[in-house]
C-alpha cells in the first residue's frame, strides 16, 4: 500500500515534472498576446495604406521620397522588432544580424557615387549624339 | 540526451543583459547567443546571407536607374489596371502588399498557437498563410504575363530604359521563388503540427532528429522576412 502509494506519487511527480520541463522549454519560446500582432497587423495596413496614397496622390519632390522611406522603415521595424519577435531576443543575436545590413549603406553610398559619375560620362559623351 | 544538449538551449544560469552580455556571449569558449536556439540562429544567420542578395540586386537596380540616359519608365502607370471602367495606378501591387501582409499576421498568430500546443489552430492558421503565399505568387504570374505581352523583355521594354526589363525580372523573380519555397515549407511543418510530431517527439524523416514546436516559429522568421523584402521592392521599386 505504502510502496504503491510512493510508486504512484513517484509516477505523478515524475509526469508532473516532465510536463513542467516541457512547459518550460515552450515557455523559453516567444510568447506575447495574440492582441500585440492584431495591432501590429493594422499598423502594417495602415501604413501600406499610406504609402500607396503617396502614389495615388502623386506627391512629388522631397516629400514623396521621405515619406516613401519613412512608412517603409517603420513597416519593416515593426515586422522585424515584434513579428520576428527581435525585440525580446538576446542583444549579442540582435547585433549580429542588424549591424551588417547597416554596412551596406557605405555599398549604397559608394555605388550612388559611381552611378552618378557614369551617368556624367554618359551625358558627356554619348547623349548629344542619341 | 547528447541530442538533447547539442539542439536545445535547456535550463542555463541566469545569463548577463545589455553590453556586458554580448561581450559575455562573444567572448565566451563556448557557442554564442545563449539561450537562442542552434535553428533559430541559423535560420537568422541564413536571412542575413538572403539580405545581402537582396541588397544587391537592389543595388544593382539603384546603378542602372541612376546611370541611365533613356528615360525610366512610370511603375505607377506601368503596374496600373483597369477595373470596372476606372483607371487606378499600381492597384494589383497595393493587393498583393496587402495579401502579403495578411499572411504575415496569420503567421505569426500560427506562432503563438503553436508554443500554446494548440495543433489545429497553429496548423489552420499556417494553412491560412500558405494560401495567401500562394494567392501573391498567382498574382504575380498575372501580373508577368501582362507585361510579358506589352513586350516588356529581361533586355527591353516599350517605355523607355532596357534596364528595367532585367531590374523587374531579377528582383520580382527572385522574391517570387522565395514566397513559392516559403509556401511549401508552411505546408510541411502544418503537416507536421496537424499529425502531432511535436507532441510525440517524431524523429524527421529527413534529419532523424526530434522536432520542436519552435521550428513553427523558424518558419515564421523565414516568412516574416520574405514580407520584410517585399516592404523594400515596393518602396524601391514600385512607388519610387
Amino acid at each position: 500500500m505504502t510502496n504503491a502509494a510512493v510508486h504512484m506519487e513517484g509516477q505523478l511527480h515524475g509526469s508532473a515534472h516532465d510536463a513542467v520541463a516541457t512547459g518550460a522549454l515552450d515557455a523559453k519560446g516567444q510568447q506575447h498576446p495574440i492582441k500585440l500582432y492584431l495591432v501590429v497587423w493594422g499598423w502594417l495596413f495602415v501604413l501600406s495604406t499610406f504609402s500607396y496614397l503617396v502614389d495615388y496622390f502623386g506627391l512629388h519632390g522631397y516629400l514623396r521620397w521621405s515619406l516613401i522611406l519613412l512608412f517603409m522603415m517603420l513597416k519593416a521595424g515593426l515586422i522585424v522588432a515584434v513579428f520576428m519577435h527581435m525585440a525580446w531576443e538576446r542583444l549579442a543575436l540582435t547585433y549580429a544580424i542588424l549591424l551588417p545590413p547597416i554596412a551596406v549603406l557605405v555599398f549604397v553610398a559608394i555605388m550612388a557615387l559611381e552611378s552618378e559619375y557614369t551617368h556624367f560620362l554618359r551625358v558627356l559623351f554619348f547623349a548629344a549624339h542619341s | 540526451m547528447a541530442e538533447t544538449v547539442l539542439t536545445d538551449p535547456g535550463q542555463s544560469p541566469a545569463r548577463l543583459e545589455g553590453w556586458r552580455g554580448i561581450a559575455a556571449d562573444w567572448a565566451s569558449d563556448q557557442r554564442a547567443f545563449k539561450d537562442v536556439s542552434w535553428g533559430k540562429a541559423m535560420m537568422w544567420i541564413f536571412l542575413l546571407s538572403d539580405t545581402f542578395i537582396f541588397s544587391c540586386f537592389l543595388l544593382s537596380y539603384m546603378t542602372a536607374r541612376m546611370s541611365t540616359t533613356v528615360p525610366w519608365p512610370n511603375p505607377s502607370e506601368v503596374f496600373a489596371l483597369e477595373i470596372a471602367g476606372q483607371h487606378i495606378p499600381l492597384i494589383l501591387i497595393a493587393i498583393m502588399t496587402f495579401v502579403l501582409i495578411s499572411s504575415s499576421g496569420t503567421m505569426a498568430m500560427a506562432v503563438n498557437f503553436g508554443y500554446r500546443r494548440d495543433r489545429f489552430r497553429t496548423a489552420a492558421l499556417m494553412l491560412v498563410t500558405a494560401a495567401f503565399g500562394a494567392a501573391f505568387v498567382g498574382m504575380q504570374a498575372f501580373e508577368w504575363t501582362k507585361l510579358i505581352m506589352e513586350g516588356v523583355r529581361p533586355w527591353g521594354n516599350p517605355w523607355g530604359a532596357p534596364q528595367f526589363g532585367a531590374s523587374f525580372f531579377m528582383i520580382t523573380g527572385f522574391h517570387g521563388t522565395h514566397v513559392t519555397f516559403g509556401v511549401i515549407f508552411l505546408i510541411a511543418i502544418a503537416r507536421k503540427v496537424l499529425r502531432g510530431d511535436f507532441d510525440v517527439e517524431r524523429r524527421g524523416f529527413f534529419t532523424s532528429r526530434k522536432g520542436h514546436y519552435e521550428i513553427v516559429e523558424i518558419t515564421g522568421l523565414y516568412w516574416h522576412f520574405v514580407d520584410l523584402v517585399w516592404v523594400f521592392i515596393f518602396a524601391f521599386f514600385y512607388l519610387w
